[in-house]
């Protein structure tokens, strides 16, 4: 994640308290997927950000996951996002995201 | 309509291995950060010989000698396959040493602001005398050289930047103004990059395309640094530059920035000059970024494999009047990402794919290939970036899939048919869309395509003037053969209208009978 939007996750959390922040994220692979997840809960992996050791655990989930997907309007998800989930790797997206959140969230409601 | 054509296409890389430690920005941002760092100490392991870099499967597809599809002959990772008697030159252009380069460099400079080392320069100047496409009187633009302890002074005491061959000093750009930001060594380091390989990319395609330099009226160069001074940061021009170099004469031109979607925007608007009658022949052409070098680096010595953005790119096409034999461009089959486009996949892929099929009443599959950012995936992929091109065919099969005219089971497969694997290096522009138009320019000869699309995409937001992305599109079709004569003055529809008059004419004196 780069350190521009790490340093807003870090004032908007601030702001409004880790319980109140919900982050989605809209990476194409799920590596990069993860590694934004990890960022926001667990602390910037790579060391170089706003978030590096900070560990927020925020909830985190992939556009393509179905507790976003449910939480949306059917028709704005599959004219913004319903492409898209034809061409994405969805079930090793989803994969991912469950292992950083089991591993780092705090909020795992 | 009369359309324009693509007459031919030149593609050069330049192998830099000295530039990716001292010029890539994520070499002297580390250097910068952490001069102590592991990913320094261990990337000058990394670098490939010339020989690796000419012998790579996917620069031997930049330049010509494989087609894009024969890329799916060698499993991938491909940075450890070698194309068997692979050449320097290729049909479409070249791939060229670092010390040629920098004398290339020195060649470009007018304002006698690079200096190199009197031993190299002779070194260099006897290379670029045997260099088919090096003219005599560029050659001996190098002079005897300098004294490194001149040039190490220079360096020392007046800010230049080195040039390293072989991890040595073999020479510096100095500085262009003691205080303007915009030409200090740094920005004249990779402008004069820019204009060298640029000037090398036209050289080639005026070589091997039989064109006279002369005939060339206008060019428009569409790489993504910017020259200027304190005063006018991007006021310009490479073009211009450039067209002195080469000797056309007869040709002004004007740089067009875009980031990435630069040279789709910049071959429409060349062909919209010819079509108007404005111009007759336009160059357009781009030199590579010193800056992007070993730009995934870290990942790519993270996965202990060989640091493969090692190359500077350049390209140069020429879009002239019809001649009834090469490819049209259709300026009336052109999709733009507009303002009010949006910016999710769906459509942004509409505004660019199936907006202008469908003003040509076409449907995907009626365009046989697409070139859309063709970069490298032996690249992107160990960087996290995924399949690049692969993506973008899923995401065009996609749209098809939603618009009915495909079967959700062709997703997969639309990109072996209608795709072609990615072989650019990731060079921004250099990439997008236009790799591929000397690749077609032969299939159309060869009769294997009939239509085929080119795609920019831009990452305007880059700049932080604008959140907006950005992206256009142009079909290129095989030429009909028919032309329309100039001053003829009369279309397809006039004649219709005019037919029409005299049957509606003659049913009246009739009915008056």
């Amino acid at each position: 994640m780069d350190l521009e939007n790490q340093q807003r996750v870090k004032d908007l959390t601030e702001k409004h308290g880790a319980e109140n922040m919900v982050i989605v994220i809209g990476a194409a692979e799920a590596e990069a997927a993860g590694l934004a997840a990890e960022t926001v809960t667990n602390g910037d992996p790579t060391f170089a950000g706003p978030l590096a050791g900070v560990q927020l655990g925020l909830r985190v989930f992939h556009a393509v996951e179905e507790t976003f997907k449910s939480a949306v309007d059917e028709n704005v998800y599959d004219d913004q996002i319903g492409m898209m989930e034809m061409v994405l790797e969805v079930d090793e997206i989803i994969e991912e995201m469950e292992e950083i959140r089991g591993e780092f969230g705090k909020f795992n409601d | 309509m009369n359309y324009s054509v693509l007459k031919g296409a030149g593609y050069i890389l330049v192998h830099t291995p000295d530039m990716i430690i001292h010029n890539g920005t994520t070499q002297t941002g580390e250097r910068r950060a952490n001069p102590e760092s592991e990913y320094l100490k261990k990337l000058p392991e990394h670098l490939r010989s010339f020989e690796e870099v000419v012998s790579y499967p996917p620069n031997q597809t930049y330049i010509g000698t494989l087609k894009p599809e024969d890329l799916n002959d060698f499993e991938m990772p491909w940075y450890d396959k070698q194309v068997e008697g692979a050449d320097r030159f290729g049909k479409f252009g070249e791939i060229m040493p670092q010390d040629e380069f920098i004398g290339l460099i020195k060649i470009n400079d007018v304002f006698d602001l690079v200096m190199l080392e009197s031993n190299f320069s002779k070194e260099v100047k006897k290379k670029l005398e045997d260099h088919p496409l090096v003219k005599d009187e560029l050659v001996a633009k190098l002079k005897d050289g300098e004294d490194i302890s001149d040039i190490q002074k220079a360096i020392n005491n007046f800010a230049a930047e080195a040039i390293y061959h072989n991890d040595k000093v073999v020479g510096c750009v100095k500085r262009a103004h003691e205080t303007d930001p915009n030409l200090n060594a740094h920005v004249m380091f990779e402008n004069l990059a820019v204009k060298a390989s640029g000037v090398l990319a036209a050289e080639n395609l005026i070589a091997k395309n039989d064109i006279n330099v002369e005939d060339i009226d206008y060019v428009i160069e569409c790489s993504e640094e910017a020259c200027g001074d304190i005063n006018q940061r991007g006021g310009g021009n490479f073009a211009k530059a450039i067209a002195e170099m080469i000797g056309a004469v007869n040709a002004t031109g004007s740089d067009l920035r875009a980031f990435c979607a630069a040279p789709t925007h910049a071959l429409i608007e060349a062909a919209a000059l010819v079509q108007a009658g404005v111009y007759e022949n336009v160059l357009v052409a781009a030199g590579g970024a010193v800056a992007k070098l070993g730009m995934n680096g870290k990942d790519h010595v993270k996965k202990d494999m060989p640091i493969i953005e090692d190359v500077l790119g350049g390209f140069a096409v020429l879009v002239t009047k019809n001649d009834g034999m090469h490819p049209v461009i259709r300026t009336d089959l052109v999709g733009r990402h507009t303002v009010g486009t949006g910016s999710s996949p769906q459509a942004v892929i509409t505004a660019l794919i199936t907006a202008p099929l469908d003003k040509g009443g076409l449907k995907i599959t009626d365009v046989d290939k697409y070139s859309v950012e063709m970069q490298n995936p032996d690249i992107t992929k160990p960087a996290g970036a995924g399949d690049v091109p692969a993506s973008n065919y899923k995401m065009i099969a996609a749209l098809g899939v939603k618009r009915k005219e495909m079967e959700r089971k062709d997703v997969a497969t639309f990109g072996s048919k209608h795709g072609m694997p990615g072989w650019a290096p990731t060079q921004g522009h250099i990439p997008s869309g236009v790799p591929y138009i000397g690749p077609a320019l032969e299939a159309f000869k060869n009769g294997e395509i009939n239509r085929a699309m080119i795609v920019g995409k831009g990452s305007l937001f880059l700049a932080r003037m604008t959140n907006q992305f950005d992206g256009v599109s142009v079909i290129l079709e095989k030429n009909t053969g028919k032309i329309e004569t100039s001053g003829s003055g009369v279309s397809e529809q006039e004649i219709r209208t005019m037919i029409a008059e005299t049957m509606k004419d003659f049913a009246k004196n009739l009915m008056g009978e």
